[in-house]
């Protein structure tokens, strides 16, 4: 499949995350001169995104994401969303961060799924980050950084073909397959139906650079003389000679759908209108988000291929955490502020709730670190993981030498 | 889903096709082109299935009523390798004298005996390729005896720059033992090639950057089925383009013929499967073709479609995150 998935994969899930994120926040904002100390508030807010936007866009840590990979599982892919979200004094419980994920996926999920073109996916990258620009205005310096991946993004992905578009398609789709967690938001708005699957409509504007359905052209050379067929009574047929004097015969079918021309291309430039909508913020502070945990996935037999996944391959992937990762640089807190924690559900009763009434199917387990058989490594890594957990103070990852070998060196 | 006919009150047609029962899969199908493959046996009161859900294939067997009989998954050979890899497709090869199934992935070419019990051999594809180059464009032929598994590579043709989308043969007309085939790519190139001692390339058609994902070659002419929605039927001997559909509002993800009849098939991730009739003029030997059915499989992203048996009177659809196979017969 694609090797370049990546870049694509982890903005998109990442402008999402940043989307649901602002609007938990802002939900709960409290104004500042009220605000008790545990409660959150603009303030608060605008500094958690600022981390998490600085984090992810962290120059050592696109470049790795820039490199040419497979895509890892989901749980390798999750484990850096954790992380990400933890880059600021905001804590999740494992319950809202699971409700998060699932959100973040369905989200882009059904934005690949939607693309008129395969090539499209770039421009609800483009949306994502023309948003996360506006969540970053007063800090120029994010700002820069944002831009410098707009940069890289249209370097890479402006000199691909359609066919390599299409491959990227695939391998997201390959990605999301069998996900179908219902999203309230999609549900109210009929773009999901009720069994968690995607309403495909079949009318609106075709893809930029695609006909609207219906029409046959005959192209016959003018020394070959054609009698028609008789037309059956749904056929309509007119006939047009070109400069060529070739005979051009045009032949209308009943397509069964309701398309019509794409008026415009979407912009690929550092500032443009997209046209699409895809990939633009679809929350507000007066749609809260839930999801539906029942009749999510009745297929347990796709699911349980990837809890048996060999050995080598968790290895594969914690080294292609550690590298992520390690190039990520987390604020040391200052002082003795505790981390505010976000719910994500509306009380503290239903996040309860949610983690102990989810699924089993649906569990995403971190990786299991054992697997390595390197000691060396293996404490290198479980380091790494450590920051992980939520009960403790996230230390600064080291600055130099990025690398595993870098670190290990350094044990 | 009811199709679309029906909405129409103007249109004469009269349902042609209705769901009949589907076949339940172990894994949903992949969101790949061409992924539901079909080989009827009709001696045997038997039609086989194949659909690629990722990691693994599932071969299944099902009686003409579509109740299942036996199912067998089949996976890639294991090797070095970062990820898991994926199978990009199952298909049968209906030779003279013997049918193997053959599966298809980054790794390599895995052929089975047509039931997928025994794997008779196995190509490697070069682990050095970069991971871009692994997909040269290079066709590889084989020499299949009638029985066993001494499979020799025998040719590799250079035609096509990019990776290869889709393969389509048939007996050329007239010659016994020789085979016209047709092979198309990502960037939309189709070349039209003649077996013999070694293949020779008859036409070259070029393509006009979109991908071609699927094409069938039906009497000389050349269906292909594009990125755009569209579909072309090319006289195969010279490459002209005769035919422009305007099919799909989405990309085409597979075409399949019915040989007796001149019925083809078209299937798109617009959740739309059309069926026409192709045919050649009596008075001029021109191509003509005719719209006869569509199909609007709801909220579908269709992925595979097959005509189920050579008359074109049944098929089945295939479609991402469908863990079934969908199948449609004559009223």
């Amino acid at each position: 499949m694609s090797v370049r998935t990546l870049p694509l994969l982890f903005l998109n899930l990442g402008g999402e995350m940043l989307y649901i994120l602002d609007q938990r926040l802002r939900a709960q904002n409290i104004p500042g001169d009220k605000a008790r100390k545990d409660e959150w508030t603009e303030v608060d807010r605008k500094r958690v995104l600022n981390d998490i936007i600085m984090t992810m866009f962290n120059r050592k840590f696109m470049e790795e994401l820039f490199k040419p990979q497979e895509l890892y599982s989901k749980k390798a892919l999750r484990t850096i969303y954790d992380r990400l979200a933890h880059a600021s004094i905001m804590r999740l419980n494992q319950a809202s961060m699971d409700k998060l994920y699932d959100l973040m996926t369905m989200a882009f999920k059904y934005q690949v799924l939607l693309c008129p073109r395969p090539k499209d996916v770039l421009l609800v990258t483009f949306n994502h980050l023309d948003a996360i620009k506006g969540f970053i205005q007063d800090s120029p310096t994010i700002l820069h950084q944002v831009d410098e991946t707009f940069r890289q993004l249209t370097e890479v992905y402006g000199a691909i073909s359609a066919g390599e578009f299409q491959l990227i398609r695939q391998t997201l789709l390959l990605f999301f397959q069998d996900l179908h967690i219902r999203v309230s938001i999609f549900l109210k708005d009929r773009v999901q139906n009720s069994n968690g699957r995607f309403v495909l409509p079949v009318s609106g504007p075709v893809p930029w650079g695609t006909e609207v359905p219906g029409l046959i052209r005959i192209r016959k050379p003018s020394d070959h003389p054609c009698l028609e067929t008789v037309p059956r009574c749904h056929t309509l047929y007119f006939r047009m000679f070109n400069s060529k004097g070739e005979e051009v015969k045009k032949i209308e079918f009943k397509h069964g759908g309701n398309y019509v021309t794409a008026h415009k291309e979407g912009s690929f430039e550092l500032y443009g209108d997209r046209v699409l909508k895809l990939g633009t913020n679809m929350y507000s502070v007066s749609r809260p988000v839930e999801t539906h945990m029942s009749g999510a996935s009745k297929n347990l037999a796709s699911r349980t291929q990837e809890s048996i996944a060999p050995n080598p391959l968790a290895k594969e992937e914690l080294n292609f955490l550690a590298r992520l990762m390690g190039g990520m640089e987390i604020k040391k807190p200052s002082g003795p502020e505790p981390g505010f924690r976000l719910n994500l559900f509306t009380t503290d009763e239903e996040e309860e709730h949610a983690a102990l009434s989810r699924p089993e199917e649906l569990s995403y387990e971190v990786i299991n670190i054992q697997a390595t058989q390197d000691q060396q490594q293996n404490e290198e890594l479980a380091r790494i993981m450590g920051e992980l957990q939520i009960t403790e103070q996230p230390r600064q990852s080291t600055t130099k030498g990025d690398d595993l070998l870098a670190m290990m060196d350094e044990l | 889903m009811v199709a679309a006919d029906s909405e129409g009150p103007k249109d004469p047609g009269i349902r042609m096709f209705r769901r009949e029962r589907s076949i339940p899969l172990q894994g949903s199908a992949a969101a790949l082109c061409n992924n539901l493959s079909v080989l009827q046996l009709p001696a045997r009161n038997l039609t086989l299935f194949g659909v690629v859900h990722g990691p693994s294939a599932q071969v299944l067997s099902a009686a003409p009523d579509g109740v299942p009989l036996a199912q067998r998954q089949l996976h890639v050979k294991e090797g070095a390798g970062v990820s898991a890899p994926h199978i990009t497709q199952v298909h049968w090869c209906v030779l003279p004298f013997r049918v193997l199934l053959v599966l298809t992935s980054h790794r390599g070419i895995q052929m089975y005996e047509s039931d997928g019990s025994i794997m008779v051999y196995w190509h490697a594809l070069d682990s050095g390729d970069a991971p871009s180059g692994t997909w040269s464009g290079r066709v590889l032929v084989f020499d299949i005896p009638a029985k066993g598994p001494n499979i020799v590579l025998s040719e590799e043709l250079a035609g096509h720059q990019t990776p290869i989308t889709d393969i389509a043969t048939e007996p050329a007309q007239g010659q016994d033992g020789v085979a016209d085939m047709v092979t198309a790519d990502d960037s939309g190139s189709l070349c039209v090639w003649r077996s013999g001692p070694e293949f020779t390339l008859l036409t070259r058609i070029p393509g006009f950057g979109v991908p071609c994902s699927s094409v069938q070659l039906w009497q000389g002419i050349v269906a292909a089925g594009y990125g755009n929605g569209q579909v072309h039927l090319y006289e195969a001997t010279t490459g002209t383009l005769n035919i422009q559909i305007n099919a799909h509002a989405r990309a085409i993800c597979a075409l399949n013929l019915a040989p007796e009849v001149g019925k083809l098939l078209s299937a798109a991730e617009d959740t739309f499967v059309h069926i026409w009739k192709l045919s050649r003029s009596p008075q001029n030997g021109c191509i003509e073709v005719e719209h006869c059915h569509s199909e609007c499989v709801s909220d579908t992203q269709v992925c595979g479609a097959q005509f189920c048996d050579p008359s074109g009177s049944s098929f089945a659809v295939t479609g991402y995150d469908l863990t079934e196979i969908l199948r449609f017969g004559s009223v």
